[in-house]
């Protein structure tokens, strides 16, 4: 009776070894000179694992400090919402001015002027919004009014969840806007059929990839011009078409330094100069490498232009839309205007 | 000869009364039984189990073997084990303590208790999650203290313990109370009746009779602790290489195209979970007899 006992005792002490060894290995401070946190959303990952190998050397080069920067992705909202509840990101580069507002107005932890604080309001890299069609075009999809049309159904996340998403609503506004003369019932009756044509409505924009690529659902996908590039580069060029409309909206995803956090961790320096390289001709190039226009076009590589198709960028501060502030609580707030149209069938 | 006569004459009388057409149908029943649970367990199980294996393996053992020593896979896999290592100990104490006092004490708010330890089972893991932010976040009331002191619980490894505590805390309670409900108090009554100690009765006479229960218990823990996606995904902040366990890194992996890496660390899991059946089944055939010794009935 004894016997198994001792057994069991003998059982549990690897796992107090493993115990002790964890709390070790925990306690241990990192080995790196500077260790960055960018809290950042879903479609940048390729682009700053670029940027932050990049970055180290730079910053090994200059100062001679080896710094390490630590990722973290999800949805833009999301995010914001994880640094408002204490995670400690030095620079957070998120999809909408309005999710850092978030974070400025409720931890007090960046300034409210932090717009104004970089080249471009914060933004060293823009974006737009394109359609991914599969190979051949096979439903003709050519402009906005093309979603529309019977049989054509359209991959869009949840704007009310997904920043993309709310940018691929904006886009769609801005056509129907344009195209029926700024009578607004029509704009709304417009965007309204459009996600009638919706038959998932994801939660974020990688998400909504996956179901388009991968599950092969739906005619269109409504995308990032950076997301529709980089499928296409990794899941085959022979499966999809990228079609660029005439139109579309001009996204401005912004960068901000976290102060109350940097100041908290003595990594102001590094953690500014980090946003400062991003418009660097290196970071620049950079991004241009991954699909996202780069907001100084003359340091970078013409040739590497070349890939960025002429578009008619409708930008959110436009009369019709009147900012952010503006947009936020009137079109995607509990009651707004989304929620008006939209009825899940 | 005659015998032979004999012989000859009555085959074919034993071949008309043969059993057979009766009996047929019933088989025709039986395996058609068996053929829609195997199919059914083929296809919902066997199936994506085996899929999780092709996929892993397309790349060949070279990029299988990458696929889990990159360094951001290997800090996933080494804080899985240390979330595990402090998890279990913990939850393996409280179950023990639990279904101790629920089955052999009588006490006020007794039933309480036991349907409280049920409720990990019956809440979202979403919300699990969420009630450590609420706790621990910087917004909450705890937050600018924590803060002061230089203590990070949510978003950091703490949290991630105790999300998962919380996710896996019924799992060894729910197997060892009914057990110890069955056993009664006989054993332990008559081992102080004959001057035990308290802690003797329990390592000598309680403990003995339950630890197989015990060992399943904490397999099953084990298993979930590793496993747990939603409420540890809520608390993890999802910093690469710091705070990402391996559900969360498949997540990532997934959603970065890197389908092979993806499913490379998935069939760590999955493996983790064959291995869990397998022990268990060992353990029910090599202790059979102990197990239905310890059962009355």
């Amino acid at each position: 009776m004894v016997r198994p006992i001792s057994t069991l005792v003998r059982r549990l002490r690897p796992g107090l070894a493993a115990l002790v060894a964890g709390v070790a290995m925990v306690v241990t401070p990192a080995l790196a000179d500077v260790a960055l946190l960018n809290v950042s959303y879903d479609p940048t990952r390729e682009l700053y694992k670029a940027y932050n190998a990049a970055f180290a050397k730079h910053w090994k080069a200059e100062t001679g400090e080896t710094v390490t920067i630590q990722q973290s992705h999800g949805g833009s909202g999301k995010q914001a919402r994880s640094v408002i509840d204490g995670l400690d990101a030095d620079v957070v580069t998120l999809a909408l001015e309005a999710d850092i507002d978030a974070i400025a107005k409720t931890t007090g932890k960046i300034p409210a002027d932090w717009r104004s604080r970089l080249p471009h309001n914060s933004s060293p890299y823009t974006s737009t919004i394109v359609f991914l069609v599969r190979k051949g075009n096979p439903k003709a999809i050519q402009d906005w009014g093309d979603l529309i049309k019977d049989g054509v159904e359209v991959i869009t996340p949840n704007p009310k969840t997904s920043g993309g998403a709310r940018w691929n609503y904006l886009a769609a506004w801005a056509y129907a806007n344009k195209a029926f003369g700024k009578d607004e019932a029509k704009t709304k009756d417009f965007v309204s059929t459009l996600y009638k044509h919706v038959p998932v409505l994801d939660t974020g924009a990688r998400g909504s990839t996956t179901t388009f690529a991968q599950r092969g659902i739906g005619d269109v996908l409504l995308a990032w011009e950076n997301e529709a590039f980089l499928a296409l580069e990794e899941l085959g060029p022979d499966k999809f078409d990228i079609v660029v409309p005439p139109l579309s909206i001009l996204a401005e995803p912004p960068v901000a330094l976290v102060d109350g956090n940097v100041d908290a961790k003595g990594t102001r320096k590094a953690a500014q100069a980090y946003l400062d390289y991003l418009y660097s001709p290196e970071g620049q190039t950079i991004a241009a490498k991954n699909f996202y226009r780069p907001s100084k076009p003359d340091v970078v590589d013409a040739e590497l232009l070349k890939r960025f198709p002429k578009i008619d960028l409708v930008s959110i501060d436009d009369p019709q839309f009147g900012g952010w502030a503006k947009v936020q609580p009137e079109h995607f707030g509990d009651g707004g205007i989304f929620d008006q149209i939209y009825k899940p069938n | 000869m005659s015998d032979g006569a004999f012989t000859t004459a009555r085959l074919p009388g034993a071949a008309a009364i043969r059993f057979r057409p009766v009996t047929m149908e019933r088989r025709r029943v039986r395996v058609g039984l068996i053929l829609i649970s195997l199919a059914f367990l083929g296809l919902f199980l066997v199936l994506p189990v085996v899929a999780v294996f092709v996929e892993a393996f397309r790349g060949g053992m070279p990029a299988f073997a990458e696929a889990i020593f990159e360094p951001d896979a290997a800090a996933a896999i080494r804080l899985t084990l240390l979330v595990a290592a402090i998890s279990v100990p913990c939850n393996l104490v409280f179950g023990l303590a639990a279904s101790w006092a629920i089955a052999k004490f009588d006490f006020k708010g007794k039933s309480l208790l036991n349907t409280l330890i049920d409720l990990p089972f019956s809440v979202s893991p979403v919300i699990a999650g969420l009630i450590y932010i609420l706790m621990f976040g910087s917004q909450s009331l705890l937050g600018p203290w924590l803060k002061s002191e230089g203590i990070q619980v949510i978003f950091a490894v703490p949290g991630i313990v105790l999300a998962t505590i919380f996710v896996t805390f019924p799992f060894v309670a729910r197997e060892l109370i009914p057990l110890m409900e069955e056993q009664g108090r006989g054993d332990e009554e008559a081992a102080l009746s004959l001057g035990a100690s308290g802690f003797q009765v329990f390592f000598r006479v309680t403990l003995p009779n339950v630890k197989w229960a015990l060992l399943y218990g904490v397999l099953l823990c084990n298993a979930r602790a590793m496993g747990e996606f939603g409420a540890v995904s809520v608390v993890s902040g999802h910093i690469r290489g710091l705070t990402n366990t391996m559900p969360l890194h498949v997540e990532i992996l997934y959603n970065e195209y890197n389908f092979a890496a993806a499913f490379a660390v998935a069939s760590l899991l999955a493996l983790l979970a064959l291995f869990t059946l397998v022990v268990k089944s060992v353990l029910e055939w090599r202790y059979a007899d102990e197990i239905a010794a310890t059962r009355r009935h």
